[in-house]
């Protein structure tokens, strides 16, 4: 009972002491094609070794009956075998449901779970996008953590994903 | 009758070993998928014997002779089996998270020796070797064949696969369900649990009917048994390995033969 008072001190001080933001604007294109559906898209943090460090968010049809749209989440293929796999969905303030083209924007408080327990040092943020009856893409934006830290980032995609921006404020 | 119909089996068992030996048509088990998710997970299997991967031209595979192991080692029944001309399909619901193994797997006893010119064939069992005095033939050679045709599905994460110790199979080191392009793919052969060394391993890249050479990449296994391969392009592959040797059953020796065949998915890296 103690160790678990102790260790969770810290944590919460400095969640408290450093709360800030993430930022992420991801736009998703708008394609002319015969049968459209949006696409899932992963978002997480990977850290230098290649590992993933945080699961930030799945968007994925959340609403179907029997967890329906769980069965296509394989196809988010990097990001399932990194970690979906070993996931059990849905995830609460991660599973989110699909997004309309055009650019959608995420926040993430840097005060909670998923960075609580993140180390200093150099990390990307991934976005991979899987469209039924369409492609796949992954786009990744390297960036510094630090508690506190500011960072800005961006990258394009080609084909499934458009402009993504990353901005990390305190 | 009982012992009829069992020796019929077996000689159906050698008989069908010694065909595909002959002919070298493919014996395949084809997943409709490798990698699948949620919590009512399907695949459709196809079980065939064929010249060309994966596409069913000679023979069903007999669905009897099919087993599947889900990740707990209990036994599943296939379910909706069809057999068709050229192939038998069935489906299997992944109820449990971790790994699948579908397979067919048999083994045989067979002898041969000469009368005078004439080369005489027998099979049967080593009990009825021995009261048939099949044992005292002049010059006899005692052969044990096995085969193992088999693949691998995994619902979420994958799990470990125990090896059965007989014949010659597959010991995961990269997990057959975690096959990438471009990456390092490490396997471990084994016969009848222990190393299979020096084995020449197989592999061939479905729809080799559409290219003029099926372009198969050879590799042998180590001392320790292990062969190490790295597929450039992402696909269903078909895997193949025959290892021979001597051993004894019940101070008896026995040639051995046996072979291993398994449906690989590399996914692209």
């Amino acid at each position: 009972m103690r160790n678990v008072v102790m260790l969770a001190v810290p944590v919460v001080m400095a969640g408290a002491a450093h709360a800030g933001t993430l930022e992420l604007t991801v736009e998703i294109p708008k394609l002319n094609v015969a049968e459209y559906h949006r696409p899932y898209v992963a978002i997480w943090i990977e850290d230098a070794s290649g590992k993933v460090a945080a699961n930030l968010s799945v968007w994925y049809d959340i609403k179907l009956k029997d967890q329906e749209g769980e069965k296509w989440l394989k196809d988010i293929r990097q990001w399932w075998r990194r970690t979906g796999r070993e996931l059990n969905m849905p995830i609460d303030g991660v599973s989110s449901p699909t997004k309309p083209p055009g650019k959608n924007t995420v926040k993430f408080d840097t005060g909670g779970a998923a960075f609580a327990n993140l180390p200093a040092g150099e990390y990307k943020i991934i976005v991979e996008a899987s469209r039924e009856v369409g492609g796949k893409e992954l786009v990744e934006i390297p960036f510094k953590w630090a508690p506190g830290a500011e960072a800005t980032g961006s990258a394009t995609g080609k084909t499934e994903l458009g402009a993504v921006t990353f901005k990390l404020t305190k | 009758m009982k012992t009829l119909a069992k020796r019929l089996i077996v000689a159906a068992a050698v008989a069908s070993l010694m065909v595909g030996a002959a002919h070298a048509h493919r014996a395949w088990i084809l997943p409709s998928a490798t990698v699948v998710s949620g919590d009512n997970a399907w695949v459709t299997i196809d079980g065939a014997v064929s010249n060309n991967l994966f596409f069913p031209d000679h023979r069903p595979m007999q669905i009897d002779a099919i087993s599947i192991t889900a990740p707990d080692g209990s036994s599943v029944k296939p379910v909706n089996a069809t057999v068709g001309q050229y192939r038998t399909t069935f489906d299997l619901q992944l109820l449990q998270k971790g790994t699948y193994r579908i397979a067919q797997a048999n083994s045989g006893l067979n002898a041969s020796w000469k009368e005078g010119t004439e080369t005489k064939r027998w099979r049967g069992t080593m009990a009825e070797y021995v009261a048939q005095g099949i044992d005292k033939k002049p010059g006899v050679e005692l052969t044990l064949s096995s085969r193992r045709v088999e693949t691998f599905v995994t619902n979420g994460a994958p799990s470990e696969i125990k090896p059965t110790g007989k014949g010659l199979e597959l010991v995961p080191v990269t997990h057959p369900n975690d096959l990438y392009s471009g990456e390092e793919i490490t396997f471990k052969l084994t016969d009848n649990g222990k190393p299979a060394a020096n084995v020449e391993v197989t592999v061939i890249a479905g729809g080799d009917r559409y290219r003029e050479e099926a372009g198969e990449l050879v590799v042998k296994t180590g001392a320790d048994g292990t062969v190490k391969l790295t597929l450039e392009n992402a696909g269903m592959y078909w895997l193949e390995a025959e290892s021979r040797g001597t051993s004894s059953m019940e101070g008896k020796p026995v040639n051995s033969m046996s072979t291993y065949v398994a449906v690989l998915e590399v996914l692209p890296g």
